[in-house]
């Protein structure tokens, strides 16, 4: 039984870690530049699980005042992830369109064949 | 029965992540980014955090998904077959997952009410938001009165993206394209 806590005590932490890992991966494994961003993408959302785990309260319920509750859960992660989901896209919109210039430029979104084309120049 | 969803739907989380790494048709790539940022959002909601829930599932399921869509669109739909071996990446990310799952074992349990995270700031704003804002919402409160400067400075970053996307793919830019450099080249 102690084990079993000891597990749920830090399961989440380990899957953000997981996930946060194979975006990673996936960013230095794979040439594709779109398939980069979505491992991008996929890192960025296991930081936000990591972050809003920590602010969670065991019994306690979503951070809106209401008469007979007094058991939050911590709001601050909440905010700053807030702020951090809303960047990321703005971030992946700048990502998705300097992979379009690159498709018109180099006609070819793989990070290997834009490689040589550029040592052949 | 809430630590049973939580541990499911990280685990479709895990196995949606695993399939987006072997994947090679992009499209069904960006399709299981949508349903990976809506479990996320499940997921949140679980952990309290309904407004994030929110902006997750609208943005980041919603509106990345249609952007990766239209790249799509714009390139190409199949990713080629990497020519290295991965296990050089494989490697840096076994040792980098085994030091940050170490560094775990450090904090505080899942749901604990004494941790650190719990001690100072957030109740002064639990306690004190009713009365110096009239906002039931706390995260609300605190976003745009308590640190609304730096949502404004988040509204900044998000213009300079869109400038910088304007500039990049404006029709005045693609004019001069390589592609059309080429075509009057040939000609």
């Amino acid at each position: 039984m102690d084990s079993w806590e000891f597990i749920l005590g830090y399961y989440n932490y380990w899957i953000a870690v997981f996930l946060a890992m194979a975006g990673m991966y996936i960013v230095i494994a794979r040439g594709n530049l779109i398939k980069k961003l979505v491992g991008l993408n996929v890192f960025q959302s296991s930081v936000f699980i990591l972050y809003i785990s920590f602010g969670k309260v065991e019994g306690g319920t979503a951070p809106i005042l209401t008469a007979g509750v007094d058991t939050y859960s911590n709001p601050l992660p909440h905010v700053l992830i807030l702020t951090a989901i809303v960047v990321g896209v703005a971030t992946t919109a700048l990502g998705l369109a300097l992979v379009v210039r690159i498709r018109d430029e180099y006609d070819t979104i793989e990070e290997d064949d834009i490689h040589s084309q550029d040592e052949s120049m | 029965m809430e630590a049973w969803i939580d541990i499911i739907i990280l685990f479709f989380m895990a196995v949606t992540v695993f399939a987006i790494a072997r994947l090679r048709n992009l499209l069904a790539v960006v399709m299981l980014g949508g349903i990976y940022s809506l479990l996320a959002a499940s997921i949140f909601v679980v952990m309290d955090a309904v407004d994030v829930a929110f902006t997750e599932a609208s943005v980041g399921a919603g509106i990345s998904t249609i952007l990766f869509i239209g790249t799509l669109a714009l390139t190409t739909r199949i990713e080629k077959k990497p020519a290295h071996t991965p296990l050089l990446p494989l490697i840096v990310v076994c040792i980098t997952g085994a030091v940050l799952i170490f560094g775990t074992l450090d904090a505080a349990v899942y749901g604990d009410p004494q941790s650190p995270a719990m001690q100072d700031v957030a109740p002064y704003y639990l306690e004190n938001t009713k009365k110096h804002t009239g906002i039931p919402n706390v995260v609300t409160a605190v976003l745009a009165s308590y640190r609304g400067y730096d949502t404004l400075g988040e509204v900044t970053v998000i213009f300079t993206a869109g400038i910088g996307v304007i500039l990049l793919l404006g029709s005045w830019r693609r004019g001069i394209s390589a592609s059309t450099r080429r075509k009057e080249e040939e000609e």
